[in-house]
């Protein structure tokens, strides 16, 4: 909302410099987002009379060789490219040495062969409109060579305050004049109040309700135009006044049309930029209609079915039933609150002119500008609370202007439906705002700055002492019946009162402590055990990346996931900001694939990325009821909210391109591979105190012989626990990327990644016993090689776990040392060679004791694997 | 000082007959401990402590001649025994004289060995320790990873406790239970992202604060807890906006919560986060969730809140750098979460974690923290 400060000025005497009052409004709560200085940068331009003109012709484009008076004595030649203007009018003539905005200078300089000596301004030039294509031309009357800066009153400073959605007063001048008057302690002039006398129309007597202005509109409650008000829920007042004799040709003047640009809107004409005004200064939305444009009485009421409108912006809008509109005969004339129809809009021939002043429910307007996805200043008003007492006065407002400016003749009926409720009244115990507020807020305070706000304060009937209610202020609490003006619909509760006084009294008045609070019990074991794998990866040489969690609808089929896959079910976007990004991920990998692209392409590919995070996999579950917000809900209707929610686990990812051991002066590095993703989930699960076991699997997007399916056992499990790959619970996958997969996105050959469960490994770690310590033997060891032929199908993974259950007990490290393939063994075999260190707690093994686990170890190998032993 | 080298040594090859030591080896009689017995014994061990070339040598000869169980004084002084008890004594006290002066011998020599070592080889053997080492360089944490975790443990030390929850959430937790009805003015300013279809009542959190509610719904009072998290809004990514971003809440309910309490908790946060000595201000603003709510500025780090005085970048000249949203849990919350307003009070914060992570480390463009480029992501390292 931008707010002129001469406009502020108006209705509150002695306001200090711009700057001053923002800095005030900042306090108050009122975000001044800027101040911006006009038309005090202009000099030297004054009045001028056009004399003559003589077109000369260019080859680009004519312009005009103009002589201009600005005094009684004598001309002076100007070249000016516009043309809409003609002998004998007034216009702003830059004189050579003005100062125009920007601290442009005028000089005489020689243009299109004649020497142009000034300059004929546009309103943009003098920085007071974004005109550019045709010069100002002024009213007749004007005297020459005035000075047009002070003619005009052209230096001013517009406010652009970001106005909170509560505070609807805000969007006017008058809410915040009130703001700055309550600020500086000065006194403040309504000029919703300038009207006197008279009845209220509604009949309500609201006298002392502290509802200030507007209640009187100053002219008697005859029968104006014919208006019904079918829902007067959604429509609680509708004034309606009616004007003739409209002039077509009136011109807005130049001081009001200032005041529009200044604030942000293009004048139109008179009756147009007249509603604008009163919507700026008061905060009242109004309507035009034409008179004669209208047939039969006007009706407030919903939409029919199948009901259409074609709105101001010419648009053809399909009505829905719950849309307010206006209406007539002809059907549907406005949307109420929102936007008028064409059908009925003012155009340069109206002469009649019915304005509308009404106070609309702002869920039905709110509904109404979403449903057509049509914001406007009016339902940006309305939405946010419009003081139902300004209609009267609003429309009283227009009459008058329309009748000054636009030689209207006002009809004496006035129409004014009044379904106004009576205004509530809060129960407000004092000492509230010191136990929020933390500091004692004496009572001839609080009553001081809720009557500054527009409140009606009283004692509330009764005793004035409450049990319970004690508050800071010494124990007895005194309880006071506030009752909110018009204008501040959004005072419905003590803690809203409470804000007031604690944001007039400031913020900075609020003293500094702490809380006292109970032992916290730390990070869980959760939330550490993600920050050991995060450090781990690091540390590891990952670099950890947050990417963008949006998908395409292909991505499913590019990872060559099956359809019955759950990384498949996805979760759309209803309104995605890209329709090639509408989905959420269901996996890590698509977005680290997109930062290693990123990457590649930026000369960096040798890469190790990983991301944590959370992917989301759609489930079916119906849509549960809504709870209500005023008690808590049942635990049954916040698990079935949560039912409806898509799983979304936590996962870690990791993706490696490139070298994995940069090259140096050492040699040429060490490529990545399927190892490295799978050294990375045991870089994973160790950090969280787990073992990972490995196995071969043909997974998406992997390699189908490069895959490795990863498990965790479950270290709580009770019993005899099994061991090996084959036991425990899949937490993820690791190995080398398919090669459709590197090709559709377009990564490096032999890019690896690795993705696991970290929400799943990460309970079961939780659950992990504490460990338990081994007897660290202090007798020798006894180391045993042996090396075993085995089918080349067979994996080391299976020859390990017989190896180890055939040994036994004594066995501490089974280390594998050599792999062979080749023609020594013969095809489709492999040599394992594999070091045994055997010891025993309590004893020096002897030779044969060594032997004999060996060849345990050996016969188990054998009879699980079918190895033999190498000759 | 050239020394030469201890492989260039011409002595070295012959010295092998000496260096095994006496010749009188195998007499074992009592003579041994003769004063000239013994002098012959000094005078051999000298000569091979004098011979030795380098410390390896050295160590040989003290083996044979110092210490070594076979060493000529050593077999001598075993014959100590065997002498009468008158001459055992004068024996003795010879035979130490002996042997302290071959030791005293032999540590000289040590020294001269050592310091030429010292001099020589270990120049020789010189490498240039400044070549790149370093084949397996660190990774990094995320920089709001890493700034996220910072800030919960100043939480965490105050007694806080960490909530955490999903970031597809229902309309009633991102919403309604935050007094923030379906026709609330202030929903269009969060610019939600929905999910298909419209009607499922399910969106990306476009804040934290759902987590609040759950914490409020499922915790025992009084709750403190802190709400780290990532949340969306419908952006596209450019220099200044990106559709995800991270932030972090905090909520306080118990007894007695006022508004100090929170201005209290802000300075603690702001200090954390910009250091200490910068002062804090509070704007009334509005939030549906909060009432009296407030915007959080602190003074411009880089300009001290001089701006007025002198150009800063930092703050755009403003003096002061908003970072975040605040005030009093609204009695509608309370009330939707089950909690008697009348009884309990209660404060909220929260804060964009990029825009604090731009401040504290400068960065430009926040895309940066959503394009994983190894070089701006290195940088941060692997702890907090």
């Amino acid at each position: 909302m931008k707010i002129l400060m001469s406009w502020l000025r108006e209705a509150v005497d002695g306001l200090p410099p711009a700057k001053a009052v923002a800095e005030a409004l900042i306090r108050a709560g009122f975000e001044v987002e800027s101040v911006e200085s006009v038309g005090h940068d202009l000099a030297g331009v004054v009045v001028g009379e056009v004399v003559s003109i003589e077109v000369v012709e260019t080859k680009k484009k004519n312009v005009r060789w103009v002589d201009v008076a600005v005094s009684q004595t004598g001309t002076r030649g100007v070249i000016c490219g516009a043309f809409n203007f003609e002998v004998g009018d007034r216009v702003a003539v830059a004189l050579p040495g003005a100062v125009l905005p920007g601290g442009f200078t005028i000089t005489s300089r020689k243009t299109y062969g004649k020497i142009s000596d000034g300059m004929i301004c546009s309103l943009h030039e003098l920085g007071i409109g974004d005109d550019h294509d045709g010069i100002l031309v002024l009213p007749p009357d004007t005297p020459l060579g005035v000075d047009v800066a002070e003619l005009l009153d052209l230096a001013d400073d517009v406010l652009d305050i970001a106005v909170t959605p509560d505070r609807g007063y805000g969007l006017s001048v008058r809410g915040i004049a009130r703001e700055v008057a309550t600020a500086f302690g000065l006194t403040f002039h309504d000029p919703a109040a300038v009207v006197a006398g008279g009845t209220d129309a509604g009949g309500h007597d609201r006298s002392g309700a502290g509802a200030g202005a507007g209640e009187r509109s100053g002219v008697p409650a005859t029968v104006g135009y014919p208006v019904v008000v079918a829902d007067p829920d959604a429509c609680t007042r509708y004034v309606a006044r009616v004007v003739r004799g409209v002039s077509p040709g009136a011109q807005t003047p130049l001081r009001l049309a200032r005041r529009l640009t200044l604030s942000g809107m293009r004048p139109v004409s008179v009756p147009v930029d007249i509603t604008n005004v009163i919507m700026l200064g008061l905060g009242q939305p109004l309507h035009a209609f034409d008179r004669a444009k209208l047939s039969g009485p006007i009706v407030v009421r919903r939409a029919r079915e199948g009901e259409r409108l074609v709105t101001l912006d010419g648009v053809k809008r399909e009505l829905d039933p719950e849309d307010l509109v206006i209406a007539d005969d002809s059907g549907a004339v406005a949307l109420a609150g929102v936007m008028g129809g064409a059908s009925t809009e003012i155009s340069a021939d109206t002469t009649e002119i019915l304005i509308e002043a009404a106070h609309f429910d702002p869920i039905a307007v709110a509904r109404t500008a979403r449903r057509h996805q049509l914001s406007s200043e009016a339902s940006r008003r309305f939405e946010r609370g419009v003081d139902p007492a300004l209609a009267p006065v609003a429309a009283q407002t227009a009459v008058r202007l329309l009748t000054e400016l636009a030689g209207a003749t006002a009809e004496a009926g006035v129409t004014d439906i009044d379904h106004r409720r009576p205004a509530p009244t809060i129960l407000f115990p004092v000492g509230e705002t010191a136990r929020l507020g933390g500091r004692p807020y004496p009572s001839d305070v609080v009553r001081r700055r809720l009557v500054e706000v527009g409140c009606l304060v009283t004692e509330a009937p009764g005793p004035d002492r409450l049990d319970g209610l004690d508050g800071l202020d010494g124990g007895h609490t005194e309880l006071l019946e506030v009752t909110p003006p018009s204008w501040r619909g959004d005072l419905t509760r003590p803690a809203d009162l409470v804000e007031e006084v604690i944001r007039l009294e400031g913020y900075d008045t609020i003293a500094v402590t702490l809380p006292r609070l109970p032992a916290g019990r730390g990070l869980t074991q959760g939330q550490r055990l993600r920050r050991a794998v995060d450090a781990a990866l690091a540390s590891q040489g990952y670099i950890e990346v947050l990417t963008v969690p949006f998908v395409s609808d292909d991505t499913p089929a590019r990872l060559g996931l099956d359809e019955d896959d759950p990384r498949a079910a996805v979760v759309r976007i209803a309104n995605p900001i890209a329709e090639d990004a509408a989905n959420l991920r269901t996996t890590l990998l698509p977005g680290l694939f997109a930062a290693a692209v990123r990457n590649i392409g930026r000369g960096q590919p040798n890469l190790a990325l990983f991301e944590t995070g959370l992917v989301f996999r759609s489930v079916a579950a119906a849509t549960p009821p809504t709870p209500a917000v005023d008690h808590r809900p049942g635990d049954d209707e916040i698990a079935a909210l949560n039912a409806a929610l898509p799983d979304q686990p936590r996962l870690v990812a990791v993706v490696l391109t490139g070298l994995r051991e940069p090259a140096g002066w050492w040699g040429p590095g060490q490529p990545v591979s399927w190892q490295d993703a799978v050294a990375a989930a045991h870089t994973v699960a160790g950090a969280t105190g787990l073992d990972v076991a490995v196995a071969a699997d043909t997974v998406m997007p992997w390699h189908p012989g490069r895959c490795a399916r990863l498990t965790v056992a479950d270290p709580a499990a009770v019993g005899p626990v099994a061991v090996g790959p084959s036991a425990g619970r899949i937490i993820g996958y690791a190995g080398e990327l398919h090669p459709r997969v590197i090709a559709a996105y377009g990564l490096p050959a032999r890019t690896c990644a690795m993705e696991l469960d970290l929400d799943a490994l990460v309970e079961i770690a939780s659950r992990r016993p504490p460990v338990t310590a081994p007897v660290v033997s202090t007798y020798p060891p006894a180391d045993r090689d042996i090396a075993l032929v085995v089918a080349a199908e067979v994996t080391v993974a299976r020859v390990t776990e017989a190896l180890r259950s055939g040994a036994g007990d004594l066995l501490e490290t089974l280390t594998l040392f050599d792999v062979y393939e080749g023609s020594q063994i013969g095809g489709g075999k492999r040599s394992l060679a594999f070091g045994l260190r055997l010891r025993a707690g309590d004893r020096t093994l002897t030779a044969d004791e060594a032997n004999t686990a060996r060849d345990a170890a050996v016969a188990e190998a054998a009879r699980v694997t079918g190895a033999t032993l190498r000759s | 000082m050239s020394p030469s080298p201890p492989s260039a040594d011409s002595n070295h090859a012959d010295r092998g007959p000496t260096d095994r030591g006496p010749t009188d080896r195998d007499s074992t009689g009592p003579d041994q401990l003769d004063p000239d017995r013994l002098a012959r014994m000094c005078a051999q061990a000298s000569e091979a402590i004098a011979a030795a070339g380098d410390l390896d040598e050295l160590a040989a000869v003290r083996t044979s001649h110092v210490d070594g169980r076979s060493a000529p004084l050593a077999l001598a002084r075993r014959v100590l025994g065997a002498l009468a008890q008158a001459d055992r004594a004068a024996a003795g006290r010879r035979h130490n004289d002996a042997a302290a002066s071959v030791r005293a011998l032999y540590e000289t020599r040590l020294a001269e060995l050592t310091a030429e070592r010292d001099a020589w080889v270990l120049v020789e053997e010189r490498v240039d320790v400044t070549v790149p080492v370093n084949r397996a360089p660190l990774g990094a944490r995320h920089p709001i990873t890493k700034l996220s975790d910072y800030l919960v443990d100043v939480f965490v030390a105050m007694g806080y406790e960490v909530a955490e929850g999903p970031e597809v959430e229902h309309d009633w937790f991102n919403f309604e239970a935050l007094n923030l009805g379906p026709d609330h003015p202030a929903r269009s300013s969060h610019d939600t992202l929905y999910v298909d279809p419209m009607g499922s009542g399910l969106l990306l959190r476009t804040h934290t604060s759902p987590v609040q509610i759950r914490a409020l719904l499922s915790r025992p009072l009084p709750v403190y807890v802190v709400c780290p998290g990532r949340t969306y809004r419908n952006d596209a990514v450019d220099a200044t906006h990106s559709p995800v971003f991270g932030q972090l809440e905090g909520l306080a309910v118990d007894e007695g919560i006022t508004m100090a309490d929170l201005r209290g908790t802000l300075d603690v946060f702001a200090q954390a986060l910009f250091g200490s000595g910068l002062s804090t201000r509070l704007r009334p603003h509005y939030f549906p969730f909060t009432e009296p709510s407030a915007e959080l500025d602190v003074a411009c780090f880089a300009c001290r809140g001089e701006a007025a005085r002198q150009p800063c970048r930092v703050c755009s000249d403003e003096g002061w750098i908003e970072i975040g949203g605040c005030g009093m849990v609204d009695p509608n919350v309370l009330v939707a979460c089950g909690v008697d307003p009348s009884r309990y009070s209660g404060f909220a914060f929260g804060m964009g974690l990029e825009r604090a992570a731009m401040i504290r480390h400068n960065v430009h463009e926040i895309r940066d923290f959503v394009d994983g480029d190894i070089r701006f992501g290195r940088l941060f390292g692997t702890v907090s």
